[in-house]
C-alpha cells in the first residue's frame, strides 16, 4: 500500500511523466471505445453478445498489418493512412455477411445458443487468421515513423498515439451524431426499444439488423486497424480485447455508447495507473471493478434497466 | 430405473474392461474423458436443470487443479485422497462465494459475473509468480493411492505410464462411477425437482415457497465442487499445471462439450464429454487449425441439432419406432 501511494505520489509530482500517462490512458481508452461501442451498439439493437467481436477487432489488424505490409514501397506519405480503412471495411464486410448467415437464425432461440455460436464463430476466426497469415506477428512501423513526435509539457509523446486519440474522439463523436441526430438513428433506437412495435410500423428490422451489425463490426475493425501499427497483429489478442471490452460495457452499462465512452476512460485509467503502480494484480482489478459494478449497479452506471 | 440398467450395465462392464483392451494412451484418452464428464455432470446441474449458463467453470477445475499442486509445493504431499479433499475443501470455498455473488443474477448477466470472476483467478495465476510461478506451472508428481493399500503388483517396475494407463484409470473410474451415483441422486430428489421447477418458471416456483436464491446458490456450490473434483483428478493425469486451464477459453470448452452431447439429458454430457476428448485429441493430431474444426462443429450442432448428440439419437430412435 505505502508503495501504491509513494508511486501515485512520484507521478503527479513530475509534470512530464504526468502528462505522458494521461496521454496513454486517453491512447488506451480510444482503442477501447472502438471496441467496446460496436460490442454494445449491437448488444444495445439484437440482444446479443457477440464474443467473436474480439476476432473481428484483430481480423481488422490482420488486414491492415497485410495491407500495409505490401504497400509500403509503393505507396508513400499520407496514402498509407487510407490504408487504415482497409482493414475497417474487410471487417464490416465480413460482420454484413455473418449476421444473416449466422446470427439471424438465432433470434427466437435460447440466449444460451446465441452465445454458443459466437463463441463456435471465435474458434474459427481465431484459426483462419492463423491459416492466412501464419503463427508469426504481422508488425509494421511505418506510420509511427512518418509522423514522428512532439514534445507536450516536457514529454516526448509519438505523433501517431496522439492520431489514435483523436480517431477515437472523432469516433465517439460521430457515432453519437449518427444514433442521436440522423433519421437512421431513429429507426434504430425504435428498434432498440421495441422491435415488434417498429416492426409493426413499417421499420424492415432485418435491414436495422444488418446494419447495426455492420457498423458494429466496423468499429472493431477499425480499432485493430489504428492499434496495428504500433502493437503488430498478434494471435489471441482479440480473445484478451474481448474481455476488457466486457469491462468496459459492464461498467458503462450493456447497449449505452455513453456508457462504453466513459468505461473505456476509466477502464483506461486504471489500467495505465496499474501498469506504473501494481502490475501484479493490475487485471485482477480490472475484473473486480467489472465484478463490483454487476453487483452494486447491474444496468452499469449508465445502462437503461 | 430397470430400463436404464439394460444399459447402464454393459457399459459399466465395457469401461472396466478397457485398459485390456486398448492400448495404454488410449486409455490414458478415456481417462481425461471421463474427467471431463465428471466436470460436466457438474455444469449440467447449473446448465441442463437449474437453467443458468456460466461461463466461468474454468474458475473451479483451476482451484481443483491448484490445490494438489500447492499441497506439494508447501507440504509436500503425496497422498491421492488428501489431494481430492484439498480440491473439495478449496472449490468448495471459492465457489460458495462466487455463486453467492453470481446467483443475484440470470441469464447474460449471470455468465458475464461468472466469466469475470474466474478471469481474477485467472490474472492473479498468471501473474503472482512467487507462488504460482506464472506460466511455467506447477508440477505434481505421481501420489500414492488409497494410502498405498492400492499399490501395484509390478512394484518398482512400474512406469509412469503403466501407472496412468491401469492404477489410475480404475481410480478415476471409480470416482467417476460415485459422481454419477450421486449426480443422479441430487437431481431426483426434491431439491433437483425444485432445480428444474426454478428453470421452467422461476415465478412459479417462487409461489409454492422454493427459495430460488438460495436453491440457485446450493446448486452453484454442487456444480463448482464435482468440477472441482474433477480438476484435482486432472491433475495427477497431467502432471503439470498452467494457468490456460483458468482461462475462460476453456469455460468455453465446459460448456461446448455439454451441449454436444445434449444439455436436456442426464447422460448426454457424459457422452460429450468422452466424444469432446477423442475429437479434439485427434484434431489436434490431424491438423493445427483444430480450433476451426472444432468451431464449424459446434456451429452446425447449434444450427442443426441444439439437442445434441444424445438428443438427436433419441429423436431419431423414436422416429424409427413409430414407423415400424
Amino acid at each position: 500500500m505505502t508503495a501504491f501511494v509513494q508511486c501515485l505520489g512520484f507521478t503527479l509530482s513530475s509534470a512530464d511523466i504526468l502528462t505522458a500517462q494521461i496521454l496513454n490512458s486517453l491512447f488506451y481508452a480510444s482503442i477501447l471505445f472502438l471496441i467496446a461501442s460496436g460490442l454494445t451498439l449491437v448488444y444495445g439493437v439484437m440482444r446479443i453478445v457477440n464474443l467473436a467481436h474480439g476476432n473481428l477487432f484483430a481480423l481488422g489488424a490482420y488486414v491492415t498489418g497485410w495491407a500495409l505490409g505490401h504497400a509500403v514501397g509503393w505507396v508513400s506519405g499520407p496514402l498509407l493512412f487510407a490504408l487504415l480503412l482497409a482493414g475497417a471495411i474487410a471487417v464490416a464486410a465480413v460482420g454484413a455477411v455473418l449476421e444473416p448467415t449466422l446470427l439471424r437464425p438465432l433470434y427466437k432461440r435460447a440466449e444460451e445458443y446465441q452465445l454458443l455460436i459466437t463463441f463456435g464463430l471465435l474458434l474459427v476466426l481465431e484459426d483462419m487468421m492463423h491459416w492466412l497469415w501464419g503463427p508469426h506477428p504481422l508488425t509494421s512501423g511505418a506510420l509511427p515513423d512518418l509522423v514522428g513526435s512532439a514534445t507536450i509539457f516536457g514529454a516526448t509523446y509519438p505523433n501517431y498515439n496522439i492520431l489514435v486519440i483523436a480517431v477515437g474522439f472523432a469516433a465517439a463523436v460521430g457515432l453519437w451524431a449518427f444514433v442521436y441526430k440522423t433519421r437512421f438513428g431513429v429507426i434504430l433506437r425504435a428498434t432498440s426499444q421495441n422491435m415488434r412495435m417498429a416492426s409493426a410500423l413499417g421499420v424492415n428490422v432485418k435491414r436495422v439488423y444488418v446494419q447495426a451489425f455492420t457498423i458494429g463490426c466496423f468499429m472493431a475493425g477499425l480499432g485493430g486497424a489504428v492499434i496495428m501499427p504500433i502493437s503488430g497483429a498478434v494471435l489471441g489478442m482479440g480473445i484478451e480485447a474481448l474481455i476488457l471490452a466486457f469491462v468496459v460495457v459492464v461498467v458503462g452499462g450493456l447497449g449505452s455508447l455513453e456508457g462504453a465512452l466513459i468505461g473505456a476512460i476509466i477502464v483506461g485509467l486504471v489500467r495505465t495507473l496499474g501498469i506504473m503502480c501494481f502490475p501484479e494484480i493490475e487485471l485482477a482489478v480490472l475484473y473486480l471493478i467489472a465484478a463490483v459494478v454487476l453487483l452494486v449497479r447491474p444496468e452499469g452506471l449508465f445502462g437503461r434497466a | 430405473m430397470t430400463r436404464n440398467l439394460r444399459y447402464l450395465i454393459p457399459i459399466a462392464l465395457l469401461l472396466v474392461i478397457l485398459p485390456y483392451a486398448l492400448p495404454p494412451y488410449q486409455t490414458i484418452l478415456f481417462s481425461y474423458g471421463l474427467i471431463f464428464a465428471i466436470a460436466a455432470l457438474g455444469f449440467n446441474l447449473l446448465l441442463g436443470y437449474t437453467g443458468l449458463l456460466s461461463f466461468g467453470h474454468s474458475a473451479y477445475f483451476g482451484v481443483g487443479a491448484y490445490a494438489p499442486a500447492f499441497l506439494v509445493k508447501y507440504f509436500g504431499a503425496g497422498s491421492m485422497e488428501l489431494f481430492l479433499l484439498a480440491g473439495i475443501f478449496f472449490t468448495a470455498v471459492v465457489s460458495a462465494v462466487f455463486g453467492f455473488i453470481c446467483v443475484r443474477y440470470t441469464r447474460i448477466f449471470f455468465a458475464i459475473l461468472a466469466l469475470a470472476l474466474s478471469q481474477v483467478l485467472w490474472s492473479l495465476a498468471l501473474k503472482l509468480f512467487w507462488l504460482t510461478n506464472g506460466t511455467d506451472g506447477l508440477r505434481v508428481p505421481t501420489p500414492t493411492l488409497l494410502g498405498g493399500l492400492a499399490s501395484d503388483v509390478l512394484g518398482s517396475a512400474e512406469t509412469k505410464l503403466d501407472f496412468l494407463s491401469h492404477r489410475y484409470y480404475y481410480y478415476v473410474l471409480a470416482v467417476f462411477f460415485l459422481c454419477v451415483a450421486v449426480m443422479w441422486v441430487i437431481v431426483n430428489s426434491p431439491f433437483g425437482k425444485a432445480l428444474q421447477a426454478i428453470r421452467d418458471n422461476e415465478t412459479r416456483a417462487e409461489f409454492v415457497g422454493v427459495q430460488v436464491r438460495r436453491y440457485r446458490w446450493i446448486a452453484f456450490l454442487v456444480s463448482g465442487v464435482f468440477t472441482g473434483l474433477a480438476g484435482s483428478l486432472w491433475v495427477v493425469l497431467n502432471g503439470l499445471v498452467t494457468p490456460d486451464i483458468l482461462y475462460w477459453t476453456f469455460s468455453g470448452e465446459i460448456v461446448f462439450l455439454t451441449v454436444l452431447g445434449g444439455f436436456r439429458t442426464f447422460a448426454g454430457p457424459i457422452l460429450g464429454a468422452v466424444v469432446f476428448n477423442f475429437l479434439k485429441a485427434y484434431a489436434v493430431g490431424f491438423t493445427v487449425y483444430w480450433q476451426f474444426l472444432l468451431g464449424a462443429v459446434l456451429v452446425v450442432i447449434v444450427l442443426s441439432m441444439p439437442t445434441g448428440i444424445l438428443g438427436t439419437a433419441n429423436t431419431i430412435w423414436l422416429r424409427l419406432r413409430r414407423a415400424a
